[in-house]
C-alpha cells in the first residue's frame, strides 16, 4: 500500500518536478497549473485514484506570494492512499484548468471555490456562484473581503445605523 | 373597512364588534409549519406536550403558507433563503403577521458577516421580536401572548 503511494509520487516527481512533502503521514505535491490536468489524468488512469475526495483553496495574502493555494484530494478506494495536489496561484493569474473532464464530480467543487475566493476554471460548464445568490460581488473568503457585515448598534449609535438599515415595508 | 362605512359611527355596536373579531382571531391563530434552524427546535419543544401551546389557540401548524395566520421565523436566515421566505410571507392571506423568535431574525444575532440576513425585518415587517438564543418555549409562549394582546388592541380601521 505504502509502496505504491510511494510509486506514484516517484512518477509524478520525474514527469512534472514537483516537490513532495509528508506531514503526519500526509503526502503532498506541489504541482503547476499546467501540470494539474495531465497529473490527475495519470492518477486516475495508471495508479487507481478513483476517487476525488475534496477541493479547497486558501488565501495567504497579503504575507505570501503566490497569493493562493489550491488543494486537491485524491482518494484510491481499492488501495486505501490518500494523495494531495497544491496548486499555488499568483493574484494576477487565477486560472486553472477544470478537471471535471476527469472527475466529473469536480463540477460543484469548483463552481464553490470560484464562489468564495474567485479562480476561474478554465473549461468548466457551468460557473456561477453556488453559495451566494447568483448577482453578488466579490468573493466572501478571500483575506481582502471585510469580515464583519455592519456595525453593531449600541445606544450611542442606534439612530444614526437604524435610518441606513434596510427595511421592509408590507 | 366596508363594515365602518356602512354603519356609520355606531360607537358601541363597532366596539364590540373589535372585541368579537379581535378575540376570535387570538383564539385560533394558527402558526406555519416552517422552522430554519436551531429556533425551530425550540418551536417544536414549544409545540409539543410539555410546554404546550395549543392552550393559546395554535392548535396544530399549518404546512401551507395559504392556511396559516403566523409566520414565526425561526432560526437565522441566509441571504439565499431571503426570496423564499418572502415568497411565504406573501402567500399568507390576510390577517397576517409575523414573529421574529430569537437573536438571529431580530438583529443577525451573533453572524454579522456576508451571508446571514442582518434581521429578517430586512424583508418582512414584524410585529414581535423575541430575545434569546433560542429563546426557551416559555419565552416564545410570552412572545406569542404579546402578540395576542397587540391584536386585541387592535382597531377596526386598521384592520387589513
Amino acid at each position: 500500500m505504502n509502496e505504491k503511494l510511494q510509486n506514484a509520487i516517484q512518477v509524478l516527481q520525474q514527469k512534472y518536478g514537483c516537490e513532495a512533502h509528508v506531514h503526519r503521514g500526509e503526502h503532498t505535491l506541489f504541482m503547476s497549473a499546467d501540470n494539474l490536468f495531465e497529473a490527475s489524468q495519470v492518477l486516475r488512469d495508471d495508479f487507481g485514484f478513483n476517487l476525488f475526495a475534496s477541493l479547497t483553496a486558501t488565501d495567504y495574502w497579503p504575507e505570501e506570494e503566490p497569493r493562493m493555494h489550491l488543494s486537491y484530494q485524491f482518494f484510491s478506494i481499492e488501495h486505501n492512499m490518500h494523495l494531495r495536489l497544491r496548486v499555488p496561484l499568483a493574484g494576477d493569474n487565477l486560472n486553472v484548468p477544470s478537471i471535471e473532464k476527469i472527475y466529473p464530480n469536480a463540477n460543484w467543487y469548483e463552481r464553490e471555490v470560484y464562489d468564495m475566493f474567485g479562480v476561474n476554471f478554465d473549461d468548466h460548464s457551468d460557473l456561477r456562484r453556488i453559495l451566494m445568490p447568483y448577482e453578488w460581488e466579490g468573493h466572501p473568503l478571500r483575506k481582502d473581503y471585510p469580515l464583519g457585515y455592519e456595525e453593531p448598534q449600541f445606544t450611542f449609535n442606534f439612530d444614526a445605523i437604524d435610518l441606513r438599515k434596510p427595511k421592509a415595508t408590507e | 373597512m366596508g363594515v365602518e362605512q356602512k354603519l356609520g359611527n355606531l360607537g358601541i355596536v363597532t366596539t364590540s364588534l373589535e372585541k368579537a373579531v379581535n378575540w376570535s382571531r387570538t383564539r385560533a391563530m394558527w402558526p406555519l409549519l416552517s422552522g430554519l434552524a436551531c429556533c425551530a427546535i425550540e418551536m417544536m419543544s414549544a409545540q409539543a406536550s410539555h410546554y404546550d401551546m395549543s392552550r393559546f389557540g395554535m392548535e396544530l401548524m399549518r404546512a401551507s403558507p395559504r392556511q396559516s395566520d403566523l409566520l414565526i421565523v425561526a432560526g437565522r436566515v441566509t441571504r439565499k433563503m431571503a426570496p423564499v421566505l418572502r415568497r411565504l410571507y406573501d402567500q399568507l392571506p390576510d390577517p397576517k403577521w409575523a414573529v421574529a423568535m430569537g437573536d438571529c431574525c431580530s438583529c443577525g444575532g451573533v453572524f454579522n458577516n456576508y451571508a446571514i440576513l442582518q434581521g429578517v425585518d430586512e424583508i418582512i415587517p414584524i410585529d414581535v421580536y423575541i430575545a434569546g438564543c433560542p429563546p426557551r418555549p416559555e419565552g416564545l409562549i410570552h412572545g406569542i401572548l404579546t402578540l395576542y394582546e397587540k391584536v386585541e388592541n387592535e382597531k377596526l380601521t386598521k384592520w387589513k
